[in-house]
């Protein structure tokens, strides 16, 4: 079989192979922790300056943000000058959610658990969603020599100790029961005969507890919980984004107004809770980075919520996943799962060197990737981006032929397709925008600074500091999408809503006005714009 | 310098670099996708597209961000297909055959044409799926299925009007509840940690300041 590898990246493959019998039986040494920060100052996209602006209005004032977060935090709303008649919505719930991903479909079964009358609104459809894409597995405490502490020491230290040491807590004592619910749902995780279910180690992880259902694991996690949402008759509006949040005249949350994607009507809906479950933000394309998320992925939640007022945590912290393909061009900024690392892949310089310990946490493997290309000059060649090499077909050269079909097939499929055989040779990565470490503040129940608003998964911020874990992501969305359902499933029973308004919105642009920032520029940006510029009119 | 080709999108003739994927073929053209486009890497099912390459009777079902464009293609999108999901309440019922027959009572009708098998934009087996299903056979179905994206391209060509990927799921969901063993140590604990026996562990490591937190991380021992 034949690659559409370059000469020269065929000539490095030769070097890479030549140190894999060496490389195999080696035990790469850890970094210290000075080193690591280091390294992460020196290269870590989160530490670029000039990527980042400081913000002039709302709750955040004076903090700095990524400069296309920034644009769309204060930009002009949607609905502008737009009549909306509020005193007769076109729906009326007691738990609106925004947005149909795994947090956002776990709040909905608790809320409906709970008696609420629930809605779901989500942009694209019911699981269209980096859920869907979560590839790696789900982290729990749950074999003997683990524990929820020893659990917490990792998150803990792997955000570098800037959690909110209250939603760790929450994420690890119900990690297991956040396991146990979707094991109950029929979700297929990878078991042994006797049922014990087969974890790996992810990258900073102590003990291994990354549950997976092949490396698939969250789509398996997301078609179930969609299937099970479909079962409860749950009402779901899809192709429907919430522009603005709408309040009541005491300030307290009341619904959103909604804008169908394909025709552009709005909708008010009142809702005595509401729920934010917009997820991630890797379609902005912070510091020109591709991205492995999903085609929503637009921050539009912490956009809806800093305009009414909400603070946000960390908004200047992302994760770029170190593994993103550099090459080809067709899969471009897609992921590499780390469950290749976790199956003994070593990530090696274009002189056949392995260069790091693959199992570092991921702002460090990042950080360490863009050193390699950069500052060492050791990165290998392509004619998309320069990357380093992920070696896989070390991992069969380890546990033997079958193992990558078995373990990753979702890789050997992606790649497959394009003509290269993962198995045979190795490919190419360097960093892509990955995760929104930071979000929208919330307490323990997952209310933000406005009552009766709701967070849950990745649009919130705090529970995994400054760098997020593999596996951990999953687990958020689970433990705290059921959490805001089961608060907001709770809350509502003593709401009463007085009028609605949307005075905030107004109050927001003056305010924006006054600190001399003038644009035309609209937000939330619910979708990224991919065509050739010259289409455009 | 890309290599220009031709592709007929909705019939429609374009001038698109030949290594493009058909998704990002539309984009070139001018298309802002709302539709017909989710996670944009094989994962989620939502730009299930089906093509002929001019000139060829052969229908190919595909994913449009995952495809690469070929000359002459003539693509048409499958943004959305209604597929026929039955409601169940999954703590009623059991891996029984006769739940299947009274959910999908149409995999009974399958005549065999392999189309479906033909169309799958995953290489799945799955009119094998399918017939495992028939036989209750829901281990087998469910791994012969795990892959599924629910795209329904394979129910677009299937002439006795299965929802493939519906059954799929049903039969998933029954192995991973019913037929696989629960994992013991999980359940156990789950009722340890309501029980309160990590109560004090988690208050203790809470309670240390960071200094300490991180010289136990930096000298935490790491499993093998």
């Amino acid at each position: 079989m034949s690659f559409p590898y370059t000469d020269e990246m065929m000539a490095s493959v030769a070097k890479v192979e030549a140190t894999r019998k060496e490389r195999m039986g080696m035990d790469l040494p850890r970094m210290s922790a000075d080193d690591k920060d280091a390294l992460l100052r020196k290269f870590h996209p989160d530490y670029n300056d000039d990527a980042f602006d400081v913000l002039k209005v709302g709750a955040n004032k004076g903090q700095r943000a990524p400069k296309e977060l920034a644009a769309m935090l204060q930009a002009r709303s949607r609905i502008e000058g737009v009549k909306l008649d509020l005193a007769h919505p076109d729906y009326d719930v007691d738990v609106l959610i925004i947005g149909g991903g795994g947090a956002g479909t776990s709040a909905a079964i608790e809320a409906h658990n709970a008696g609420a009358n629930v809605l779901v609104v989500t942009k694209l459809r019911m699981g269209d969603a980096n859920t869907m894409m979560a590839e790696g597995g789900i982290q729990a405490a749950d074999k003997a020599n683990d524990s929820p502490a020893q659990h917490y020491l990792d998150v803990m230290g792997g955000g570098h100790y800037a959690n909110v040491p209250e939603l760790v807590e929450k994420l690890v004592m119900e990690g297991p029961a956040a396991v146990e619910w979707l094991e109950n749902f029929g979700v297929l995780f990878d078991k042994d005969a006797e049922g014990n279910m087969i974890t790996v180690h992810g990258g900073g992880t102590s003990r291994k507890r990354m549950h997976a259902a092949r490396d698939y694991t969250g789509r398996e996690i997301m078609r179930v919980l969609r299937d099970e949402c479909q079962n409860r008759q749950i009402p779901v509006v899809d192709y429907t984004a919430a522009v603005e949040l709408i309040k009541d005249t005491e300030g307290k949350c009341a619904g959103a107004v909604l804008m169908n994607m394909e025709t552009g009507e709005l909708m008010v809906a009142r809702a005595k809770t509401t729920i934010i479950a917009t997820g991630g933000a890797g379609r902005m394309h912070y510091q020109g980075f591709p991205t492995s998320n999903h085609y929503g992925a637009t921050a539009d939640g912490l956009v809806l919520a800093y305009r009414a007022g909400a603070r946000l945590l960390y908004q200047d912290s992302l994760q770029y996943h170190p593994t993103g393909v550099a090459f080809p061009a067709q899969i471009f900024g897609a992921l590499v799962t780390e469950k290749v690392r976790s199956c003994g892949a070593q990530l090696v310089n274009r002189e056949g060197v392995a260069y790091i310990n693959p199992l570092e946490t991921r702002d460090v493997e990042a950080a360490g990737v863009i050193r390699e290309v950069t500052e060492r000059h050791l990165g290998v060649h392509t004619p998309t981006q320069d990357g380093v090499w992920l070696d896989t077909p070390l991992i069969e050269a380890l546990h033997g032929e079958g193992t990558i079909e078995k373990r990753i097939p979702g890789m050997l499929r992606m790649y497959g397709r394009l003509d290269i055989d993962i198995r045979k040779v190795p490919i190419v990565v360097y960093p892509t925008l990955h995760y929104q470490n930071g979000g929208i503040r919330i307490s323990a129940d997952g209310q933000s600074d406005i009552p009766n608003l709701f967070v849950g998964g990745e649009a919130s911020g705090g529970v995994h500091g400054r760098n997020r874990l593999m596996g951990n992501s999953l687990l958020d969305v689970i433990v705290f999408g059921r959490n805001a359902g089961r608060s907001a499933g709770k809350a509502y029973k003593n709401v009463t809503l007085s009028d609605l308004t949307l005075d905030h919105v107004a109050q927001y642009e003056k305010a924006c006005e006054d600190a001399g920032i003038h644009t035309d520029t609209v937000s939330p940006k619910l979708l990224p714009d991919y065509r050739r510029p010259m289409t455009r009119l | 310098m890309d290599n220009m080709i031709t592709v007929y999108l909705y019939g429609k003739k374009y001038t698109v670099p030949d290594s493009l994927t058909i998704m990002e073929a539309f984009e070139y053209s001018g298309y802002q996708l709302v539709r017909g486009c989710g996670c944009r890497n094989g994962f989620c099912g939502a730009c299930a597209t089906i093509y002929r390459i001019k000139g060829s009777s052969t229908l190919y079902g595909c994913l449009a961000c995952s495809t690469k464009v070929q000359p002459d293609m003539c693509v048409a999108s499958l943004p959305f297909f209604p597929l026929e999901k039955k409601i169940y309440e999954i703590e009623d019922i059991r891996p029984t055959q006769q739940i299947m027959m009274q959910l999908y009572p149409e995999i009974y009708a399958c005549i065999g044409c392999n189309a479906c098998t033909k169309a799958c934009t995953q290489q799945l087996n799955v009119m094998q799926y399918i017939a495992y299903a028939q036989r209750a056979e829901y281990e087998k179905c469910a791994d012969e299925s795990f892959d599924c994206v629910m795209c329904g391209v394979c129910s677009d060509r299937c002439p006795a009007g299965i929802s493939h990927a519906q059954v799929a799921m049903l039969a998933r969901r029954l192995t991973g509840k019913y037929l696989r063993p629960k994992a013991q140590h999980l359940a156990q604990r789950v009722q340890d940690i309501a029980d309160g026996k990590y109560d004090e562990s988690m208050k203790e490591i809470m309670a240390l300041p960071k200094e300490k937190l991180a010289e136990m991380y930096d000298t935490r021992v790491i499993e093998k």
